[in-house]
């Protein structure tokens, strides 16, 4: 009898450990994205018996099939594809890729038979990966609309590859609020929020604010713990000083240059960006020994429950800062944003960092009815009611096609003040990061920001996996 | 008899061929076929020769996590077997509440490789933060979280296939052996430990072969941190496919060359083991 309640325990222990390898070999990646998929011909087949027959007429006008890359707008994706199916009965799929996961999965998806219509790209670098993929976008109706070109994307031989539908902004944001109040503080080193408009301030300001928080919490009843939010260097959270800062020297590198892109980076600014990091990991709520244990959430909280004064991030975080369900202390009012100034000359008129790392692609190797339907429903998007009211209004996207300048314009306080900054004649930065040349460059910068951090490694190192992991990683990515 | 299971062979053989074949067969040879390829999705390959057999060895990471999980491997191998043969001893001997023990040491390991790394951070970060560090402060941090962690994944799953050839003794040679005056240590070295080798040569297999693919747990606990000095081979498979466009391929190559090593070591590991088995 023991025996065989060992045998039946031994193939209990057998088969759950089966189970288990099946649910890794399924991978990670693609299971979201499955799953979505799934939900989504579910709704479509609860649609009545007009729909169907409806559907049926327009079998002959292909699908789309869409992969989203913003995970916060996965709702607003699957409604608008829900509604474009009532109203002309072509099928659309939404599936969103899991955060940070999205080049894996496309790279999945795309191998399938039924493979995403609409997808995208990061920019130029990843342009150069998915360029056999991508349709010539330039006699399509929502090229035509769009306002620039310095929104598309074009490959070697010129043709539109990809076409930017969100713009996006990042910079300091600060909690005004606070920093008014110490601005009334004694000997306090400014007199109003605005007045920061280098680093020399800033550092003066964050420095001052972090020796006096005992003064300032017992003033204003705050409850600060430093004057910048944690620079977390879990992978949540890394990407803003691995990616979003690091953008800062390589940008005004290209601009003393004159260029767009460049196989070797000499790294004239680095000593700026030291001294931004030096700033942000020394005036911080946490000691920078934790620092690799910190996410992207706990730093959106920290700011988000007045625990910081500055936190490096960008529009998209509106939604969540604002989101009554998260119970935030700080408020609309409270909020604004800066630029990330680094401490070069004439830095005054910096503006906020503004550009695209969204490019919309067609998939060039769909069928044609399907390439069709996509044209149709992109165009769709940008040019109907319901389109341009999800993007704008919910979705909260700023874009560059002209069909939304008759009321559909995005708007919440990061955004104003955004054009606040252009309006008074100071020059937005632009986004170079994308010109970096791969994902192992971004990581090894990360992990040399880290060791610098946490004492277990020089600056030395973040300025060789900055110059010379460009140039490896440049010749590598290229095939040299 | 004979003919009625000749008449059923399909039904029983064909479902798992099948699935073995599309779940393994072919994606195994596919990406043989892939490391000789550049290519951007795996359907549309274009083949370019050893290149990225070439490629993988002016890759310096490659080689460090291939140190790096050697020395794991060993270390927990012998760790976990040792934990979870003595906790077999100790659950043979009858005390009470045996079967309660059993199943709590067995619990860890139905919980999957991810979330034991994601909590596993937190708790060893917890502690370190005590002296104002986290496990990638150093790469010794995370290598002896990752060999806590999967001894407490594991020596419950190996515990309990110790426990099955420990009771498989039969009763009369142990003793025998107390009669003719053995010390315990004399029969658990000339008795029990022979007697158990099918049970060794299983569980230091498994053992082997989980070390070395080790990813999940990798991944969360560390992801490589500091600067890639606590990346596996697996992750760094993992992190060549995704890290550069056109390296691909490279990936794909270094996952053969990888399973190339497992093989050999689990086939030479496999020989030694059985060699010591001794007929009952």
């Amino acid at each position: 009898m023991k025996r065989k309640g060992l045998c039946m325990m031994l193939a209990a222990a057998m088969s759950a450990s089966l189970l288990a390898g099946c649910g890794n070999a399924a991978g990670e990646s693609s299971s979201d994205a499955v799953d979505t998929k799934a939900e989504n011909q579910d709704t479509g087949s609860e649609a009545s018996e007009g729909d169907e027959v409806r559907k049926q007429m327009a079998a002959g006008n292909g699908s789309v099939y869409y992969l989203n890359f913003k995970p916060e707008q996965d709702a607003e994706w699957q409604k608008l594809a829900e509604a474009y199916t009532e109203q002309t009965g072509t099928e659309v799929t939404v599936i969103t890729a899991a955060d940070g996961t999205y080049e894996q999965t496309l790279k999945s998806e795309m191998a399938k038979e039924e493979a995403p219509t609409l997808f995208q790209v990061n920019g130029p670098v990843g342009l150069a990966n998915w360029k056999d993929y991508c349709l010539d976008l330039s006699g399509s109706e929502f090229y035509s609309h769009l306002k620039s070109d310095d929104f598309a994307l074009f490959n070697d031989s010129g043709e539109v590859s990809g076409i930017a539908y969100v713009i996006e902004t990042y910079g300091i944001i600060y909690n005004k609020s606070i920093l008014t109040d110490y601005c009334t503080l004694d000997n306090a080193v400014i007199s109003a929020p605005e007045d920061i408009n280098n680093f020399e301030t800033l550092k003066a300001v964050a420095d001052d604010i972090q020796a006096r928080l005992d003064e300032i919490n017992d003033a204003f009843g705050y409850e600060l713990q430093g004057a910048f939010t944690s620079a977390g260097m879990d992978g949540s959270s890394d990407w803003r000083f691995k990616t979003h800062l690091a953008n800062l020297p390589i940008y005004y590198e290209y601009k003393d240059k004159g260029i767009t892109s460049t196989d070797a980076i000499e790294g004239t600014y680095l000593d700026n960006y030291k001294q931004v990091w030096d700033l942000y990991i020394t005036d911080s709520t946490c000691e920078p020994g934790v620092l690799s244990s910190k996410t992207g959430d706990e730093a959106e909280s920290e700011f988000g429950m007045e625990e910081a004064v500055f936190y490096q991030n960008g529009t998209w975080e509106y939604g969540n800062l604002t989101n009554p369900d998260n119970g935030y202390l700080v408020t609309e009012e409270d909020l604004g944003m800066m630029p990330i100034y680094i401490g070069v000359d004439g830095e005054e008129n910096q503006g906020l960092c503004t550009g695209s790392e969204n490019y919309w692609c067609v998939n060039k190797q769909a069928s044609p009815e399907d390439t069709q339907a996509t044209l149709d429903f992109l165009n769709w998007v940008i040019g109907s009611d319901e389109g341009r009211d999800s993007l704008a209004n919910v979705m909260g996207f700023t874009t560059p096609f002209d069909t939304f300048d008759d009321g559909y314009v995005a708007d919440n306080v990061f955004i104003r003040q955004a054009n606040q900054y252009i309006a008074d004649g100071k020059t937005p930065v632009s986004w170079n990061f994308s010109t970096i040349p791969s994902e192992t460059w971004k990581n090894n910068v990360g992990s040399a920001l880290l060791e610098y951090a946490q004492g277990t490694g020089a600056w030395d190192a973040v300025v060789t996996a900055f110059v010379d992991g460009w140039a490896s990683e440049y010749a590598a990515a290229n095939g040299q | 008899m004979d003919k009625s299971i000749k008449k059923y062979v399909a039904i029983f053989t064909f479902p798992t061929l099948i699935a073995f074949t599309l779940g393994f067969l072919v994606p195994f040879l596919m990406g043989i076929y892939l490391s000789f390829c550049e290519f951007t999705t795996v359907t549309d390959a274009k083949i370019t020769g050893v290149k990225n057999y070439f490629r993988v060895f002016t890759d310096p990471t490659f080689v460090h996590a291939l140190g790096f999980t050697a020395l794991f491997t060993i270390v927990s191998v012998i760790t976990i077997n040792v934990f979870a043969f003595a906790i077999a001893m100790l659950l043979t001997k009858g005390i009470k509440g045996t079967n309660f023990f059993r199943t709590v040491f067995f619990m860890p390991n139905l919980i999957g490789g991810i979330v034991l790394g994601y909590i596993w951070q937190i708790l060893l970060n917890g502690i370190l933060a005590n002296i104002g560090r986290t496990l990638t402060y150093s790469p010794a941090y995370g290598f002896w979280g990752l060999i806590v962690l999967m001894n407490w994944q594991q020596v419950g799953y190996m515990m309990i296939i110790y426990i099955a050839g420990i009771q498989n003794i039969p009763g009369e040679l142990i003793e025998a052996a107390k009669i003719d005056g053995a010390t315990s240590w004399q029969v658990l070295g000339k008795v029990t430990i022979p007697m158990v080798m099918p049970s060794i040569t299983i569980c230091s297999f498994l053992t082997l072969t989980n070390s070395f693919k080790l990813f999940d747990q990798n991944l969360a606990l560390t992801a490589g941190e500091p600067s890639n000095n606590s990346q596996m081979l697996a992750l760094n498979i993992y992190e060549t496919f995704y890290g550069r466009n056109g390296w691909e391929g490279v990936g794909q190559a270094k996952a053969v060359i990888f399973f190339l090593i497992v093989a050999v070591i689990a086939v030479t590991q496999n020989r030694l083991t059985r060699s010591k088995e001794v007929q009952q």
